[in-house]
C-alpha cells in the first residue's frame, strides 16, 4: 500500500472536486449533489484507510522517515515555497478521524437537511470543508497550512451563517471569523519571523535546523527568538481551539445546523490548533521551557473554566460546545506536559464520542422541531432508543469509563501530567474529569429520563440519522483499544527528536482507577440530583446564587469584550475621527487658506495703475541695483563725511 | 576740522541724485497725471546734470581733443526728447481727458485686463 | 570761493524747487516751481561750463515746456485748484523706494575714491561752435534721427490734440 502514499493528494482532490461541480453544475440537482459530495468523501475515506494500512505496514521506517513530496511553487528572488503532502503516523491518523467523520455527517445531513432550501449550497460547502481540512491535515510546510488554515475558517464562518436569514446566526458567523482572525494574526507574525531567521518553512527542514545535534548557524543565530516565534504560533491555535481568552466564539457557532457543529466545532476544523502545535512541536521543545509551561496553564484553565460553565447551561447544544472547549484544554495541556501521543490519542477518541453525542443531539432537536433546552425535554429514552442507547455510549466515553475510548485516551493525558512533573495541573484535570462527567450526565439524565411532556411527540429518527450515530458509538467502543498491544498507537503517533529512542509508557493501575473514580463520582452526583432528586438542585442554584450566576452568564466574558470594544476600540476611533477631520482636513483646508490668501495678497499687485506697476519695477531695480552694490563692495567703507569736495 | 569745501564731481552727482529721486517720488505718488509727467521731467534733468558733470571733471583730462564735449552732446539729445516727450504726452492728456474728463491716476486702470 | 558760494545758492534752489514740484497740491505751483527748478539747473550748467547747453535749457525747459505744461494744465483743470494735484493713497511706498534709490545712489557716490575730482582748468570752449563741430561731424545721424523725431512729434501731438473725427 505504499505506493499509495504517491496519491496522498488525491484525498483532498476529489471533495474539491465535488464542491466545484456542485457550485458550478449541480446546483438544481439536489439528489445528485448529494450524491456527489457523499461518494467523494467516501472515497477520500477508503484512500485514507488505505494509506493507514500502508502506515501501519511500513512500521518503525515511517516514523523515522515521513514521505514527504513536494513540487515547487514560487521561486521568487530568495523566496522559495512549496506545495506537498506530508505522510507520517499523525497525518494519517488524522485523516482517518476526519474523513471518517466527515462521511458519517454527510449522511446523517440527507435526513437531518431534508426540505431545507439551500440543500445543495450545504452540500457544496461540506465539500469545501473537507477539502480545506484535509489538506491542512497533510501539509509539508507552514504556508500550506496556514493557507488551509485560513480556508477552513472560511468554511466555518459560511457554515455557521448557513441560515443567514437569521440575525443570530450572521452575527455568530462574523464573530467567529473576526475572534480567530485575532489568532490567526499572531500565526501569521510566528510564520514570518521563522522565515525571516531559518529561510524555510517546511516542516522536516525547521526540525532538523531545530534539533539539539543540529548545531546550526541559523539555531545559533534565532536563540532567544525561537520563544517568541513559539508563542506567537500558539496564538493561532488559541484563537482556532478555543483556549481562552479566544473561546468566545465557539459557544456561539451553534447557530449553525447541528451536523455542521458535529464536524467542525467538535472534531476536526477545532482541532486543527491542536494539531498545529503538535506538527511544530519541535519549535516548542527548542524554546525557552516557559513556552510549553503557557500552553499546558493555559489549556488546564481552559479545561476547568469551561467545564464549569458547562454545569450551568440549559441548552443542549451550549453543554456540547463548552465541552468541547474544555476537551480542547485537555488536548492543549496534554501537548504543554509534553506528550504529544496523549494529545493526539485524546484528539482522535473525542471526534468519535463528540461527534456522536452532536449527531445525537441534532437527532433529537429534529425530532422535537428545533427544542434545545434541555428542561423542554424529558423521557427521550423510551421513544428514541437508538439516539438515546448511543448518547449514552457517547456519556460514558467522555466520563473516563472503561473500556470505552474515552477512559484510555485521559488516563493516558492525566498519567502524562502527573508523571512529568506537573502535579497542579493533574489535580486539575482530574476536578475536570468529574465535572464533565456530572454535567453530561446531567443533560442525558435530564434530557432522556424522568417523564415525558405532554407537549413532545418524539419519534425515533430516519436511518440516514441512525446509521453513523451506530458507526460513531461503534468507533467510541473500540476506538480506546489501540492503545494496547506491542505497537500500539504511542508507537505510531510520539514525539522524538530525529534519532533519539523512544519507550512507550505502560498503563499505571492506580493513577487509572483514581480517574474512574472520579468519573463515577461525577456520574454518581448527577444521577442524585436529576433522577433520585435528593439533591435538590433549585435550592443549591439558589444558595449559591452568585457563583450560578456568574456560571450561567459564561463569566461574562463576552460582556467584557463589548464594553472593552464599545469604550476603547470606539473611543480610540473617536480620537483618530477627530484628528482626521481636524487635524488632516485642517492641513488641506490651511493649505488651501494659504493659497487664497496669498492669492489675496499678490492681487493687489495687479491694480491696473500705472504708479503701482512702476512702483514694483522700480523696486526690482532697487534690489538688483543692491545686490550689485554691495556684491562689488562699493558701500564698503563708508565714510559720511566723505565730503562733497572730495578728499585728497 | 579740515573742511574742504570746494565742490567736486561728488557734490554735482549728489544734487542729480536728489533730483532723480524727487522725481522718482513724484512718479509713484502724486495723483494728476500731468503732475507726473512733470516728475519725469525732473529725472531727465537729473540724468543731464549727470552727463554734464561727468563731462566737466572727468572727460576733460582724457583729452579727447576734437569729441571734448560729447557729454554736452549727450544732454543735449536728452533735452530733444524731453521736449519731444512732452508734447506726445501731454497731447495725449488731453485726448484721454477729453473721454474721461479726468486727470487723476487712479482712474486710469484699463490696464487690469 | 564765489564759485562755491553759487554752487550751494543755486543747488539748494534746484533741490528745494524740485521738492516743491512733487509736494504741492496746486497743480499751477508745481508747474511753477518746475520752471524755477530748470533754471536753477541751467546756472549749476553755466558753472561747469557748459554755456550753450544752459542757454538751450532755459530756452527750451523754461521756455516751452513748463509753458506747455501750464497749457495743458488749464485745458484739463477740473475742480478746486487747491486739491488739484494731492498724493495718492499708497504714495508711502514710493517715498520709501525713493529714499532708498537716494541713500544707495549717495553712498555709490561718496564711497567712490575715483570721483573724489575737483576742477582742474577748462581747456575746451563751451560755446555752440565746438558742440555744432561735433554735432555735423561725429553725431550726424544722432543729430538727423533727432530731427525725425521731433518732427513726427509735432504731427503725433497735433493729431492727437485735435482729434479723429468721425466724417465719411
Amino acid at each position: 500500500m505504499q505506493e499509495l502514499f504517491n496519491w496522498a493528494w488525491v484525498i483532498p482532490a476529489l471533495p474539491l472536486l465535488s464542491f466545484l461541480l456542485i457550485a458550478l453544475v449541480t446546483q438544481k440537482a439536489k439528489r445528485l449533489s448529494a450524491t456527489i459530495s457523499i461518494l467523494a468523501i467516501l472515497c477520500s475515506f477508503a484512500l485514507a484507510v488505505g494509506i493507514d494500512i500502508g502506515v501501519i505496514k511500513a512500521g518503525a521506517e515511517i516514523v523515522e522517515h515521513p514521505v514527504a513530496i513536494n513540487i515547487n511553487w514560487l521561486n521568487i528572488g530568495g523566496l522559495k515555497l512549496d506545495f506537498g503532502t506530508l505522510i507520517d503516523p499523525m497525518n494519517a491518523m488524522m485523516l482517518f478521524v476526519v474523513t471518517l467523520v466527515a462521511s458519517m455527517v454527510q449522511i446523517y445531513s440527507v435526513g437531518y437537511m431534508h426540505g431545507d432550501k439551500g440543500w445543495s449550497r450545504y452540500y457544496a460547502y461540506q465539500s469545501l470543508f473537507a477539502m480545506s481540512m484535509l489538506g491542512l491535515v497533510i501539509s509539508t510546510n507552514l504556508l500550506e497550512l496556514f493557507i488551509f488554515w485560513e480556508l477552513v475558517g472560511l468554511c466555518s464562518y459560511l457554515l455557521i451563517g448557513f441560515w443567514y436569514f437569521k440575525a443570530s446566526a450572521r452575527e455568530a458567523a462574523k464573530k467567529a471569523f473576526m475572534t480567530t482572525r485575532v489568532g490567526d494574526f499572531g500565526l501569521l507574525l510566528g510564520i514570518l519571523f521563522l522565515y525571516t531567521k531559518f529561510g524555510t518553512l517546511d516542516f522536516a527542514a525547521l526540525q532538523q535546523a531545530m534539533s539539539p545535534e543540529a548545531q546550526g548557524a541559523a539555531l545559533a543565530a534565532a536563540g532567544v527568538y525561537i520563544t517568541a516565534m513559539a508563542f506567537l504560533l500558539f496564538i493561532g491555535p488559541i484563537g482556532k481551539s478555543g483556549q481562552f481568552p479566544l473561546h468566545v466564539w465557539l459557544p456561539d457557532a451553534m447557530e449553525g445546523p447541528t451536523p455542521v457543529s458535529a464536524l467542525i466545532h467538535a472534531a476536526t476544523m477545532v482541532v486543527a490548533g491542536v494539531y498545529l502545535v503538535a506538527r511544530s512541536y519541535f519549535l516548542f521543545k527548542a524554546a525557552d521551557p516557559v513556552a510549553l509551561e503557557f500552553v499546558a496553564g493555559l489549556g488546564a484553565f481552559t479545561a476547568i473554566f469551561a467545564a464549569s460553565i458547562a454545569i450551568a447551561q440549559d441548552d443542549i447544544k451550549r453543554i456540547l460546545a463548552y465541552s468541547t472547549l474544555s476537551q480542547l484544554g485537555y488536548m492543549m495541556f496534554a501537548l504543554g506536559v509534553g506528550s504529544l501521543t496523549a494529545s493526539m490519542f485524546h484528539l482522535m477518541t473525542h471526534a468519535f464520542f463528540k461527534a456522536l453525542m452532536f449527531l445525537g443531539a441534532g437527532s433529537v432537536i429534529h425530532a422535537l422541531h428545533e427544542k434545545q433546552n434541555i428542561w423542554d425535554m424529558g423521557g427521550l429514552w423510551k421513544k428514541m432508543p437508538i439516539t438515546g442507547w448511543t448518547f449514552f455510549i457517547g456519556v460514558l466515553a467522555i466520563s473516563g469509563i472503561p473500556p470505552f475510548a474515552g477512559f484510555w485516551s485521559k488516563d493516558e493525558i492525566l498519567a502524562a501530567a502527573l508523571e512529568n512533573g506537573h502535579p497542579v495541573i493533574y489535580a486539575v484535570g482530574l476536578f475536570t474529569a468529574f465535572l464533565t462527567a456530572f454535567y453530561m450526565s446531567r443533560l442525558f439524565f435530564v434530557a432522556f429520563m424522568g417523564p415525558e411532556k405532554k407537549e413532545n411527540h418524539p419519534h425515533e429518527s430516519p436511518a440516514w440519522m441512525t446509521v453513523p450515530l451506530l458507526v460513531l458509538a461503534f468507533f467510541s467502543v473500540v476506538g480506546g483499544f489501540v492503545a494496547l498491544g506491542k505497537h500500539n498507537f504511542a508507537y505510531y503517533v510520539h514525539y522524538a527528536a530525529p534519532g533519539a529512542e523512544f519507550e512507550p509508557e505502560s498503563l499505571n493501575l492506580g493513577l487509572a482507577a483514581v480517574s474512574v473514580i472520579a468519573g463515577v463520582l461525577g456520574m454518581g452526583l448527577a444521577y442524585l440530583t436529576y433522577v433520585r432528586h435528593t439533591i435538590d438542585n433549585v435550592a443549591v442554584a439558589k444558595r449559591f446564587s452568585g457563583i450560578y450566576r456568574l456560571l450561567k452568564n459564561k463569566y461574562y466574558v463576552d460582556e467584557i469584550y463589548l464594553w472593552f470594544i464599545h469604550t476603547i476600540v470606539d473611543g480610540f476611533a473617536k480620537v483618530l475621527y477627530w484628528i482626521d477631520i481636524n487635524v488632516v482636513d485642517g492641513i488641506i483646508n490651511g493649505l488651501a487658506l494659504v493659497t487664497r490668501g496669498s492669492g489675496r495678497g499678490l492681487r493687489r499687485m495687479n491694480t491696473g495703475q500705472m504708479q503701482t506697476y512702476a512702483l514694483v519695477f522700480f523696486c526690482a531695480v532697487v534690489v538688483i541695483y543692491l545686490v550689485f552694490a554691495i556684491g562689488e563692495g562699493q558701500l564698503g567703507a563708508l565714510n559720511p563725511l566723505a565730503m562733497l569736495g572730495g578728499v585728497r | 576740522m579740515n573742511l574742504n569745501l570746494s565742490v567736486g564731481l561728488t557734490s554735482y552727482l549728489l544734487v542729480g541724485a536728489m533730483l532723480f529721486s524727487l522725481g522718482l517720488f513724484g512718479v509713484f505718488a502724486k495723483k494728476n497725471i500731468i503732475a507726473v509727467l512733470m516728475s519725469l521731467e525732473l529725472m531727465l534733468n537729473a540724468v543731464n546734470i549727470n552727463f554734464v558733470a561727468f563731462n566737466r571733471f572727468v572727460w576733460n583730462q582724457q583729452l579727447n581733443g576734437s569729441a571734448l564735449l560729447t557729454g554736452q552732446v549727450a544732454a543735449l539729445f536728452v533735452i530733444v526728447l524731453a521736449a519731444a516727450e512732452v508734447a506726445v504726452g501731454l497731447a495725449l492728456v488731453i485726448t484721454i481727458y477729453r473721454t474721461r474728463k479726468s486727470t487723476s491716476v487712479d482712474e486710469f486702470n484699463w490696464l487690469k485686463w | 570761493m564765489a564759485g562755491t558760494v553759487v554752487f550751494f545758492i543755486f543747488a539748494i534752489v534746484a533741490v528745494s524747487a524740485a521738492w516743491g514740484v512733487v509736494t504741492s497740491r496746486n497743480i499751477v505751483h508745481s508747474a511753477l516751481f518746475l520752471a524755477l527748478s530748470f533754471a536753477g539747473v541751467a546756472v549749476l550748467y553755466i558753472l561747469m561750463n557748459a554755456e550753450f547747453l544752459a542757454a538751450v535749457q532755459l530756452l527750451i525747459y523754461c521756455g516751452a515746456v513748463a509753458i506747455m505744461v501750464v497749457f495743458a494744465v488749464m485745458l484739463t483743470l477740473r475742480g478746486d485748484v487747491e486739491e488739484s494735484s494731492g498724493e495718492t493713497k499708497k504714495w508711502l511706498p514710493g517715498a520709501i523706494s525713493a529714499v532708498l534709490v537716494f541713500v544707495i545712489v549717495a553712498l555709490v557716490i561718496l564711497t567712490n575714491q575715483e570721483w573724489r575730482i575737483l576742477p582742474s582748468a577748462w581747456l575746451g570752449g563751451g560755446g555752440a561752435t565746438d558742440i555744432s563741430f561735433l554735432m555735423f561731424s561725429r553725431y550726424m545721424i544722432p543729430f538727423e534721427a533727432a530731427a525725425i523725431l521731433l518732427t513726427i512729434a509735432l504731427v503725433g501731438a497735433v493729431i492727437l490734440a485735435k482729434g479723429v473725427k468721425e466724417s465719411k
